[in-house]
C-alpha cells in the first residue's frame, strides 16, 4: 500500500531538489541529523549480524544439525529436534492461519457491507489483535488446550498458539493485496455472467497472489522466530527427541536458543549463537523472497 | 472461459421471445448455488475466528484471574510495592512489575522515536525512489530479527561491550538499560514505517504550496508535511509504545528476573513480561495460587495494551479519514 500512496511524490522529487538544495547551514544539519538516524538503523543490523557470526562460527558444524542438545557435553550438542520442531510447528501454523486469513480477507473486502455491524466488529478486533502482546496468544493456547482435554505441550497447540498470533497479519496484507487488484477486473467478470463468488475465486484472488505471498511469507517468518507464546506451553525446553505428529511434544529454534543463552558457561552462548545463525539465514532468506515478489509484481514505477 | 458460455449462453437465446416484465427473473440464476453458500458460510466464519480469539483470550485470563482475586485483594494487588510470589513471605504487589515494563518502554521509545522519525523523514521527503526501495526494506528487516537473537545481542554484546566498554557504563550482567536501548533498536521500523506511510500520504499540493511561498525543504517538512502527517504519525509512536509494553524474549533474557521497584536502569529488574515468561518456565502446579498468579499479570498487561491499542486505532481512522 506505501508504495501505492507514495506515487504521485515520485514526480514532484527533481522539481524540490533542484530549487531547494541545503544551502542554509540549518538545514544542512538537519539533513546530516535525518541521514544519521537511518545510518544508525542500518549500523546497528549489521553490527547485531557480524557479532552473531562471529559469536557462532565455531559451533556452525554438522553436529548443531545432527545431534540432540545434551546439558552436559555442549561441544558436541546440536539443535536436531529444534530444527525439525520449527519446521512442523510453522508447517501447521501455515495450514491454519493462510485459510482462514484469506477467507476472513476477503468476507471483509468483498463481501461485507459497510454497514454490517458484524464485520464492523470483526474489523475492529482485527486491529486490535494485531497488537496483542505475543506471550498472551500462549497464555490463550494453554488454556484453550487445557479446556478440550489436550497436552499443553503439544504441537498442535503450539500451530494454533502462532496461528493466531499471526492471522491479523495475513489478514491485513490480504486486504491490501485485494484493494489493490483494479474494480474492472471485477465488473467484467460481473458483466459476463461470473456470480460474485466466482469472480473471487478466479478472477480476484488469483490477481491478487503476489501481495498476498508477500504478506504470508512475513508473517511465517515471524512466527518462526517468535519464542514468547511457545514458553507458556510448558516442557518445551528440554527434549531429545524427533517431534513426529501433532500430539508429539516439540521444542523450536527459538526456544532452545533462549534456553541456551539463559547458561552460564562459554560453550552453550557459542552454542546459542550459532543456532541463531541457522535462524537469522532463515528469516532474512524469507524476507528476501517476500521482497523479490513485491518488487517483481507491483507496478513498474 | 467456461463461465462465459456457461453463464452467458442459456440468457441470450431466451432474450427474444421473453415479454418485457420477465427479465428481472432471467438474470438470476436458474439453480441454487450450495456450493457457493457454503464457500460464503466458511468466509463468514473465519471473519468471526478474530471476535472469537478475543473472547476466548478475556476468558482464558479472566477466569484464572478471579481465583488469584479471591485470595489477594485488588488494592494489594495494584499498590504494593513488592512483588515476591515465589518467596517464603509472599506479597503479591505488580508495582515493581510495572516500573520495571515503564522503564524498559520508556528508554526503548527514546530511541525509537528520534530515530524512526528521522528514518522516515528521510525515506519520505528526501530519498530518491531507488535509494527508498533499497533502505526501506533493509530497515525493515531490523523488525524481522527474532526477539531471541536481539535478547543474545543485548546480554553478550550491548551490555558488556558497547555500554561497559566502549561507553564506560558500569552496568551488571542484566540491567534495564542494555534491554531497553536493544528494545528500542527493535521497534525503529514500526515508528518509521507507519510514520513513512503517513508523511507519504500527504498531497503533494501542499508541499508545492509552501515551496511556493518560498520555504526551503526543511521547513516545509517540518511545518508543513509532519503537522499534516501528525496524526499518522502519533499512531505509529503508540503502536510502537504497545510492541515495547508487550515484548517478552529481549525483556526476559537481557533485563533480569529480580522483580523490585525500579529507580536506577543501570541496574536488572523485572517486567510484567518477564515475570510471565520467567513463572511459565518454572513448574507452577495447574490450579496453585502460583498458577493464578501469571493469569492476573496477564490480565494487567492485557488492559493496559488493549487501551494503547484502542488509542492508537482511533489515531489511525483519523489518519485514514484526512486524505
Amino acid at each position: 500500500m506505501a508504495t501505492i500512496t507514495a506515487e504521485p511524490m515520485s514526480d514532484a522529487r527533481p522539481l524540490t531538489a533542484a530549487s531547494h538544495g541545503e544551502r542554509n547551514p540549518q538545514s544542512l544539519v538537519f539533513l546530516i541529523l535525518l541521514w544519521l538516524s537511518l545510518a544508525f538503523g542500518l549500523l546497528v543490523l549489521a553490527v547485531l549480524l557480524v557479532t552473531t557470526f562471529l559469536d557462532g562460527l565455531p559451533r556452525m558444524d554438522s553436529a548443531l544439525f545432527t545431534n540432540y542438545a545434551s546439558q552436559l557435553n555442549p561441544e558436541t550438542a546440536g539443535a536436531r529436534a529444534a530444527i525439525l520442531g520449527s519446521a512442523l510447528v510453522i508447517g501447521v501454523t501455515a495450514l491454519m492461519a493462510i485459510p482462514i486469513g484469506i477467507a476472513a480477507a476477503s468476507y471483509l473486502e468483498e463481501f461485507a457491507s459497510r454497514k454490517s455491524r458484524f464485520a464492523k466488529y470483526v474489523e475492529l478486533n482485527v486491529q486490535n489483535l494485531a497488537a496483542v502482546p505475543a506471550i498472551i496468544y500462549g497464555m490463550l493456547a494453554a488454556a484453550a488446550a487445557v479446556a478440550i482435554g489436550l497436552q499443553r505441550n503439544t504441537v498442535l497447540a503450539g500451530g494454533i498458539a502462532l496461528a493466531l498470533l499471526i492471522l491479523p497479519v495475513v489478514i491485513v496484507s490480504t486486504r491490501e493485496a485485494l484493494r489493490a487488484v483494479p474494480q474492472e477486473i471485477r465488473q467484467g467478470s460481473l458483466a459476463l455472467g461470473a456470480s460474485p463468488m466466482q469472480t473471487l475465486q478466479r478472477q480476484t484472488l488469483p490477481a491478487a497472489i503476489p501481495g498476498i505471498a508477500t504478506g504470508t511469507i512475513l508473517a511465517l517468518s515471524r512466527a518462526m522466530g517468535e519464542a514468547a507464546p511457545l514458553l507458556l506451553l510448558g516442557g518445551l525446553v528440554f527434549v531429545q527427541f524427533d517431534p513426529n505428529g501433532l500430539l508429539s511434544g516439540f521444542t523450536t529454534m527459538p526456544i532452545q536458543i533462549f534456553n541456551w543463552a539463559g547458561r552460564s558457561q562459554e560453550e552453550f552462548q557459542q552454542l546459542a549463537a550459532a543456532a541463531s545463525i541457522v535462524l537469522l539465514v532463515l528469516v532474512i532468506a524469507m524476507n528476501g523472497v517476500a521482497i523479490v515478489i513485491r518488487n517483481k509484481f507491483s507496478n513498474p514505477r | 472461459m467456461s463461465t462465459i458460455s456457461a453463464g452467458a449462453g442459456p440468457s441470450t437465446t431466451s432474450r427474444g421471445p421473453r415479454p418485457s416484465s420477465e427479465p428481472p427473473t432471467s438474470l438470476r440464476s436458474t439453480r441454487p448455488r450450495y456450493g457457493e453458500k457454503a464457500a460464503y458460510a466458511f468466509l463468514v466464519v473465519a471473519a468471526g475466528v478474530s471476535i472469537l480469539t478475543t473472547v476466548g483470550i478475556v476468558l482464558s485470563l479472566l477466569l484464572p484471574a478471579l481465583q488469584f482475586f479471591r485470595e489477594v485483594s485488588v488494592l494489594e494487588f495494584l499498590t504494593g510495592t513488592s512483588w515476591t510470589p515465589r518467596f517464603q513471605q509472599k506479597s503479591y504487589g505488580v508495582l515493581p512489575l510495572i516500573t520495571g515494563t515503564l522503564w524498559t518502554t520508556a528508554i526503548a521509545l527514546s530511541v525509537s522515536i528520534p530515530i524512526g522519525l528521522g528514518a522516515a523523514i528521510y525515506l519520505s521527503e528526501y530519498a530518491s525512489t531507488r535509494t527508498r526501495k533499497i533502505f526501506k526494506p533493509t530497515l525493515e528487516l531490523l523488525a524481522g530479527v527474532p526477539s531471541v537473537v536481539y535478547g543474545l545481542f543485548a546480554v553478550v554484546f550491548v551490555g558488556p561491550v558497547v555500554l561497559n566498554q566502549w561507553l564506560g557504563i558500569e552496568v551488571g550482567t542484566f540491567s534495564v538499560l542494555a534491554a531497553g536501548l536493544v528494545l528500542g533498536v527493535m521497534i525503529i521500523p514500526t515508528v518509521a514505517s507507519l510514520s513513512e506511510d503517513a508523511m507519504s500520504a500527504v498531497p503533494r499540493s501542499l508541499r508545492e504550496a509552501s515551496y511556493g511561498l518560498g520555504a526551503n525543504r526543511m521547513r516545509t517538512v517540518l511545518r508543513v508535511v509532519f503537522p499534516a502527517a501528525i496524526s499518522g504519525i502519533a499512531a505509529a509512536i503508540v503502536l510502537g509504545l504497545s510492541r515495547a509494553v508487550g515484548e517478552t524474549m529481549i525483556v526476559a533474557m537481557a533485563a533480569g528476573s529480580q522483580a523490585k521497584m525500579v529507580t536506577n536502569p543501570l541496574e536488572g529488574g523485572q517486567t510484567m513480561t518477564g515475570f510471565i515468561a520467567s513463572a511459565a518456565l518454572g513448574d507452577s502446579v495447574q490450579g496453585s495460587l502460583d498458577y493464578y498468579t501469571l493469569f492476573a499479570v496477564g490480565l494487567a498487561l492485557f488492559v493496559i495494551t488493549l487501551i494503547i491499542n484502542l488509542i492508537s486505532i482511533r489515531l489511525v481512522n483519523r489518519f485514514r479519514e484526512e486524505y
